[in-house]
């Protein structure tokens, strides 16, 4: 997909988002939107996987490890049918397919994750076992920038850069907001480059919002070799709705339909 | 009981090499323990399935759910304090929650780790294991059962929790096969039944003897799968006698006795129950044999609560 493409595509599942948390009147906009430019890119233009297929043993891997944002991931899901679109509808609900936060029994979801700091580790293990069965695939995992102040995110650092994993990608969302306020002021993470340099990560810094630059960063790392790389997104909480960017309360509060009604407008193709 | 002595973590590090010859999806993850646990065997022999993580037990276990979604058997090793005190977020919902193939094998459980004291015995780690969903656990009480338990484990789809000791332990005789959730009746007797596991069930063993001296005949049974727990013998046992002892070297709450009373209580089993375990104390320093003194786990224990219940008979 080109970048126009991908930008119209990206708008459109952030109007998902917004619907079906609407509906669901509980779950985390603020996330979802921030990483709405970097997972619609990474589904497009870079994954390669086989939505009919959920369990190829040769796709690429993707484990969103902030496990709140999975709306987004949903949408994406739903848009390349790996289940019915319907199913966005009941997110949340009893006895529903989309879970609160991502259950492995969705198709397209390997591992569950929602409570922080668990991913990494989770990728690692699937970059592994890709290695060790001299398989090709790449291995993405997204981290939330409140979520790196968990110390399993840094054994699991650790660990990566010490296993060579050059088959994984972590992209943190550096949206700079968590639950409770700035990140800065609830618990300085800085300086975040440097700390993943200094634990034998390669780091490529980026506008989290800008197609190409997403799109260069992919291709970047996956030329890196002997060690894991990191594409650190600077983005914004709740891009592209006025209301909601950079906005604390967005973080985990669903929109009215007061408020949807006017994201829905913002986020129209034009 | 036989004079043949066995570490089960030998066991455990010889059916481990035994199980990577046949299948090579096994693949083993350890914490800087491996030498303890005897997962250094495998790595020995197949040190590009084998990884070292290193202090850090979190992002083992969380390692071993993204391993197991792409097909391996993995078993990850450690303490049993840390594998399942630790690491017990990561087991929750990296592991179980997705029903992944992890077998946690924690070694050095209980009290009998001796001089390293309260930090690492643990004595929490059953039931730690049993109250998360999709989890089996099991506690072997030889050598010979070890690789039976590990074998089971490797075989079965889903996580298990298989939980070994740092001791030596005497090998018992006539403990018939393993299968899983099944228990081994080990003796037959109508006035008190015993059920133990791991080491405890060596120390049922002297205690039924020296009953049968006192004419207080017992059954002991074997309950080496704690999750399923084999609720039809425990009913068809306590059908036959009056009064149940429960032993096990882990606390008095959650773990063992609390699975087989909750049974009794539901089923509305009117049987007198005496409880051999740690009372809600932490352990400390000291060689094996004197803590199970301290701590009221040895044959003579079971032997005066089985009198106290039988006076009451």
């Amino acid at each position: 997909m080109n970048e126009k493409d991908l930008t119209k595509k990206a708008a459109r599942m952030r109007r998902d988002v917004i619907r079906m948390l609407e509906i669901a009147g509980s779950g985390h906009p603020g996330g979802s939107l921030s990483a709405a430019d970097i997972l619609t890119c990474l589904f497009f233009n870079v994954l390669r996987h086989r939505p009919r297929e959920p369990q190829w043993p040769d796709r690429d891997r993707f484990h969103m490890s902030k496990g709140h944002c999975c709306p987004i991931w949903y949408a994406l899901l739903a848009d390349f049918g790996y289940f019915p679109k319907k199913e966005l509808e009941s997110l949340r609900s009893l006895g529903a397919l989309l879970q609160g936060h991502p259950d492995s029994k969705i198709p397209g979801v390997d591992v569950a994750s929602g409570s922080l700091g668990q991913g990494l580790s989770v990728s690692m293990g699937m970059a592994l076992a890709g290695k060790m069965d001299n398989k090709d695939y790449r291995v993405y995992c997204l981290l939330g920038d409140g979520e790196i102040q968990e110390g399993n995110v840094w054994e699991a650092a650790m660990a990566c850069a010490h296993f060579k994993c050059d088959n994984l990608c972590a992209i943190l969302d550096h949206n700079r907001f968590q639950i409770d306020g700035r990140v800065e002021d609830i618990m300085n993470i800085e300086p975040i480059a440097d700390k993943w340099k200094a634990f034998g990560w390669e780091v490529i810094g980026i506008d989290g919002h800008n197609i190409n630059e997403i799109l260069n960063a992919f291709e970047q790392a996956k030329k890196i070799k002997n060690k894991p790389t990191i594409i650190i997104a600077k983005t914004i909480k709740g891009k592209d709705v006025s209301f909601m960017e950079n906005v604390v309360d967005f973080h985990g509060r669903a929109p009215t339909q007061e408020e949807a009604v006017i994201a829905l407008k913002e986020l129209a193709d034009e | 009981m036989s004079k043949e002595m066995m570490y089960q973590r030998d066991v455990y590090g010889n059916t481990l090499v035994e199980l990577g010859k046949e299948d090579k999806s096994i693949v083993v993850l350890d914490a800087d323990l491996s030498g303890s646990t005897r997962t250094s065997f495998f790595n020995r022999e197949f040190p590009d399935r084998f990884f070292n993580f290193g202090v850090a037990e979190q992002n083992m276990i969380s390692t071993a759910a993204g391993l197991a979604s792409c097909g391996k058997t993995v078993f990850a090793s450690t303490f049993a304090m840390f594998a399942t005190g630790r690491a017990w977020d990561q087991l929750r919902n990296s592991v179980c929650y997705s029903n992944m193939n992890v077998k946690i094998v924690g070694t050095h459980a209980g009290i009998t780790v001796g001089p390293d004291g309260a930090t690492h015995q643990a004595l929490e780690d059953i039931a730690l294991m049993r109250v998360i969903p999709n989890m089996t656990v099991i506690v072997p009480c030889d050598g010979p059962q070890t690789k039976d338990a590990i074998k089971a484990a490797a075989k079965m789809q889903g996580p298990v929790y298989v939980r070994l000791g740092r001791a030596k332990v005497p090998t018992i005789e006539g403990l018939g096969n393993f299968e899983l959730g099944k228990a081994n009746v080990l003796k037959h007797g109508l006035d008190i039944a015993i059920f133990a596991c791991g080491i405890m069930i060596q120390q049922a063993l002297i205690a039924s003897e020296e009953l049968s001296k006192s004419a207080i005949e017992c059954s002991v049974i074997n309950m080496h799968t704690i999750k399923p727990l084999d609720v039809d013998t425990i009913e068809k046992i306590t059908e036959q006698v009056n009064s149940i002892i429960i032993c096990e070297e882990h606390s008095v709450i959650g773990g063992l006795g609390c699975a087989i009373e909750e049974v009794l209580a539901q089923r509305g089993r009117g049987v007198r129950v005496a409880r051999i375990g740690v009372n809600n104390r932490f352990g400390q320093s000291g060689n094996s044999k004197d803590l199970l003194k301290e701590y009221n786990l040895q044959a003579e224990d079971i032997i005066e609560a089985a009198k106290k219940l039988h006076s009451k008979s």
